[in-house]
Parts: C-alpha cells; sequence; structure tokens
C-alpha cells in the first residue's frame, strides 16, 4: 500500500551545459555574419563614392561622431528618448489597464468594441494636425501621439489574452477562493503575460515611429527634425547620421525589451522549451 | 481508521437537476434527477459511462456550477458557491497548475487566500508536499516535474487548507497506469492518515471498486441514480490482493451490467 517512490524523482533536467559560454559566442557570431558582411560591402564600396546622396561610410562614421558627440546633437536624442519612454509608458499603462477592463465588463466590451478597431485602424500620424491644435507646439503633443499609438497593440493584446485563458484555470481559482483581486494579480495578469508583452513590443514600434514623425512636423528638437533640418539644409552626411543614429537607438531599445521580457516571462520561455504546457 | 459511530452527514444531494441552456430550443438536460449523501470520513465514488454528465454533477456539488432544481447541502448549508472546506482536484494538472509559479507558491495560493500568516505558510507547504510523498520541489515548476507529481502537487493544493471534504473528478486519468496505481494507493493514505471524507468521480470501474466504501452508479444521460453499491473489501486494500479477491470480481460483474448499455 505504500509504495510510494519518491527519491527516484523524474524531474526534467535542463541539459547541463560544460561550455556555455563558448557555444553563446558562436550564436551570436553566427547571427550576426550578414550584418557584418553587408557593413563592410557598404564601406568597400562607397569609399571612392562622390555622389552627394551617398557619402562614403568611413565619412559618415567620423560625421556621426562629430555631430553626435562634439557638437552636442545628442540632446536631439536625449529629448527624443523622453518623449517616447514618457508617451510609451503612458500609453502602455492604458492599454493595460483598458484591456482588463474591457475583459472584465463585458456590457462595456460589446460596446467599445466597434470604437476600439476604429481607431486601432486609423492611422495615428492622420492625428497630428489634431494634436498640434489641441495641445500645441512642443513636447505634450509628441507625447500624446505617442501614447496614442501605444495603447491599442497592448490593449487588444491584453484583452485576447485574457479571453484566451483556460477556463480550468478561473474554476481553479474559485476552488481555491481567491478573492477579485487576487486571482486578478495571479492568475489574469501572469496567464496574459505572454500576450501582454507581443503587445507592448509592437506598441514600442509604434511608440518609435511616431516619436519620428511627430518630430518632423513642427517641431524645434529630435532625432526625426534632425534629420529633417539637415536634409533641408542640403546637408546629406548629416541626414544619415541621424538615421544611422536612430537605427542604433531602436535596435538597442528592440533588445532591452527582448532582454526584459525573458526576465520576466522566464517560466514561459522555459516552459515552452521543456514542450510543456 | 475506526468507524464513526455516529454518522454525520457532509455531503447530501437531493433531486438535483441541471439543464443547460434552460428556456431556449437548445435545452440540454444533462442531469435528470441525482441523490445521495456522503458521511464524514467516507470514500465514495461517483462512476457512469461517458456522457452520463459526470463532470457536471460534480460541478454542481462542489458549488461551481448552479443546478436548475434539487439542492446540494454541504455540512448542514445550502451550496452557493465553492465552501471553503471544500478541496478540489481537477482531471488535468496541466490545466489546473498555474505554470507562472513555483510548485511551493501554486500549493500556498489557498493559503495566502485564507489568512495564513505568511511564516506559516512555507511549515505548511512543506507538510503537506510531504503528505503526498513529494520531497522538496517546492522551488521547482509544475512543468519540470512528470504528469504524477504534477497531479501529486495539485492535491496537496486542495489538502494544504486542511478541508473536510476532497472533491475529485477523473484525478488519475491522465497518468499512465504504474502512476495510476500509486496515485490511487497515496490517496488512500492520505485519506487514512488525515481522517478526510473524499468524493471521487471516475469511469473507471476497478478503480472505483478499489477507493470506494460505497458506489454512487449513474445512468446514461440525462442522469439518475441507477443504485447505490456499498463495498466490503474492508479498510486494507492492495492492488494484488484485492483486486483479485473474489468480492471484487463479483462487483465488478454487478457494475459492468449496470454500466453496460445491453448487458
Amino acid at each position: 500500500m505504500s509504495r510510494l517512490t519518491t527519491a527516484s524523482v523524474p524531474t526534467v533536467r535542463r541539459s547541463a551545459r560544460p561550455g556555455v559560454p563558448l557555444r553563446r559566442i558562436g550564436r551570436v557570431l553566427t547571427g550576426l555574419w550578414l550584418p557584418v558582411l553587408l557593413l563592410v560591402l557598404w564601406w568597400v564600396l562607397s569609399a571612392r563614392s562622390t555622389s552627394p546622396f551617398f557619402p562614403p561610410l568611413s565619412d559618415i562614421l567620423g560625421e556621426t561622431w562629430n555631430q553626435w558627440v562634439v557638437f552636442g546633437a545628442w540632446q536631439n536624442a536625449v529629448s527624443s528618448l523622453r518623449n517616447l519612454l514618457l508617451g510609451y509608458v503612458l500609453g502602455a499603462a492604458i492599454g493595460i489597464v483598458g484591456g482588463s477592463l474591457l475583459w472584465r465588463l463585458r456590457l462595456l466590451r460589446t460596446a467599445a468594441n466597434p470604437l476600439i478597431y476604429f481607431l486601432y485602424v486609423l492611422p495615428a500620424p492622420a492625428l497630428l494636425p489634431a494634436m498640434i491644435a489641441i495641445f500645441g507646439i512642443g513636447d505634450l503633443r509628441q507625447i500624446a501621439l505617442i501614447s496614442f499609438g501605444a495603447i491599442w497593440p497592448t490593449l487588444l493584446n491584453t484583452l485576447d489574452g485574457m479571453r484566451g485563458i483556460d477556463t480550468v484555470k478561473f474554476d481553479t481559482a474559485r476552488a481555491l477562493r481567491l478573492s477579485s483581486w487576487r486571482s486578478y494579480f495571479t492568475l489574469v495578469l501572469p496567464g496574459a503575460g505572454p500576450q501582454i508583452a507581443a503587445g507592448l513590443r509592437a506598441s514600442l514600434t509604434v511608440g518609435i515611429i511616431l516619436m519620428v514623425i511627430s518630430e518632423m512636423v513642427a517641431a524645434r528638437s529630435g532625432i526625426g527634425y534632425f534629420i529633417l533640418q539637415s536634409q533641408a539644409e542640403f546637408a546629406i552626411k548629416k541626414m544619415w547620421t541621424g538615421i544611422i543614429v536612430l537605427a542604433l537607438i531602436g535596435t538597442l531599445l528592440n533588445y532591452l525589451f527582448v532582454f526584459v521580457e525573458r526576465l520576466v516571462l522566464r517560466w514561459y520561455y522555459r516552459s515552452r522549451a521543456l514542450g510543456g504546457s | 481508521m475506526s468507524i464513526p459511530v455516529t454518522t454525520q452527514t457532509v455531503l447530501a444531494v437531493e433531486d438535483l437537476r441541471k439543464i443547460y441552456n434552460e428556456g431556449t430550443d437548445a435545452a440540454n438536460m444533462a442531469i435528470d434527477s441525482v441523490s445521495f449523501s456522503v458521511e464524514k470520513g467516507e470514500f465514495v465514488c461517483i462512476v457512469g459511462p461517458s456522457g452520463a454528465g459526470k463532470t457536471t454533477l460534480l460541478r454542481c456539488i462542489s458549488g461551481l456550477a448552479a443546478p436548475s432544481s434539487g439542492s446540494v447541502t454541504f455540512e448542514g448549508k445550502r451550496l452557493t458557491d465553492v465552501p471553503a472546506q471544500l478541496g478540489l482536484v481537477f482531471q488535468d494538472y496541466s490545466r489546473s497548475l498555474y505554470p507562472w509559479y513555483t510548485n511551493g507558491r501554486n500549493v500556498a495560493l489557498p493559503l495566502a487566500a485564507r489568512g495564513v500568516p505568511k511564516g506559516e505558510r512555507a511549515a505548511r507547504v512543506a507538510e503537506v508536499l510531504g503528505n503526498v510523498g513529494l520531497g522538496h520541489v517546492e522551488k521547482k515548476y509544475p512543468w519540470e516535474l512528470s504528469g504524477g507529481m504534477q497531479q501529486r502537487v495539485a492535491i496537496a493544493r486542495a489538502l494544504s487548507y486542511r478541508p473536510e471534504l476532497l472533491l475529485m473528478d477523473e484525478p488519475f486519468a491522465s497518468v499512465d497506469a504504474q502512476t495510476r496505481f500509486d496515485l490511487e494507493d497515496l490517496i488512500l493514505k492520505v485519506r487514512t492518515e488525515l481522517g478526510i471524507t473524499v468524493v471521487l468521480v471516475t469511469h473507471d470501474i476497478d478503480e472505483a471498486i478499489y477507493l470506494s466504501d460505497r458506489i454512487v452508479v449513474l445512468s446514461k444521460n440525462p442522469s439518475v441514480v441507477k443504485e447505490v453499491v456499498p463495498v466490503s473489501l474492508g479498510e486494507s486494500r492492495d492492488q494484488v490482493e484485492t483486486r483479485s479477491s473474489p468480492e471484487f470480481l463479483e462487483l465488478r460483474n454487478h457494475l459492468l451490467s449496470l454500466v453496460m448499455p445491453h448487458a
């Protein structure tokens, strides 16, 4: 009767990986060969270019250092990033709270559904003139536009993720007598976590696009302003430096996001890697 | 376990009926009329052919679903929600455990909800994991364990707040045969050690006989109680001996004739 084997715990172990750092470096390198090759090609092919539109890459990189570090254009990046951060955080928060409310209140959801899809498909840049009219020229208008665009991917993914949670998990919460708030924080939010993260990532992309666009219309600072201004001054080399800085920032933000996501949703990626639920 | 001198009814189901989509064209009667009661300390299995509304019945007697008519009384009170003194174990552990929490946190969830102080929780979690024969798995995640062990975690979670009644819905249907025998013996051991009342829903007649003091046999959809069969196999049971005893085989034949449609 008491044949309860417990010592031989057949847990799934993460495979012991002796050469972890080496293999990881190898993986990074295999992922990098194409970008590196293209950069080398760009460098070599543009080296003797005399076209005013395609200056040599070496010149562009030198100019980038001069413009963004020596001449103080970094202030444009600071103001862009500040607006992006404020707008994104605000939009993401509204998205998660709004998505949760729509999930909880069915009547509100049915009523708001057409409106949400209408706003979702509306290209946010089209609202720029309205934003200028409402908020005037300045950072507030930029922040408002970024957060407006960032709301929708997060909101829709939050709602969808919450609606997709297994009903057995809700039965379980009731059986364990978790209060509404407790089950929101212990079941609903973590359960929708992977999809909320996907929404947040899409919102970040939208936010970066809107950051640049809003700086290109009636603005006096920011990376977008810098790029457009340089082009207007026929300073093409300078324009390219702005684009490079923008690409670098976008890439860095994306990697930062993925890093945080992997940390927060460690359970999800690890259980998936094990082929579990 | 000593046989209680005065019986005390833990669960009473009276004339329970459940109709889905009542009052519409899609109305579907899952349960016609079911009555039975469970005394304190008893182990009762509910068996029936597939599609006999077993899960519906379990949802009604656990308070997860409201019956269309009739009543369910738990410890003298009519059910409106899942009572605090009821432990529930679902068939599919991977659907009922929360994969974002460690096993320890999963088991501690109902304790936190019941206001057990934080300092006490860890000790209770370790104790109840010991009860179900699990060692140190608190810091591991459910998906790092085998299926049988995950179901043990789910059982531990249902036992952590020391319920009066443990209600299980086909709890061993998702594990392999060997693990199934282990878990059957585990639940008998836990029941003896904690003096708990158990109601278990299953489609497996052998399992029902092996575990029960009484078996409630349901008919096909819409279900009624065909018969309540007492099982007098004694207190201690053994997978090999009990299952090959003449009494077991006799009960098996009787139950098969009740469950099989044309027998």
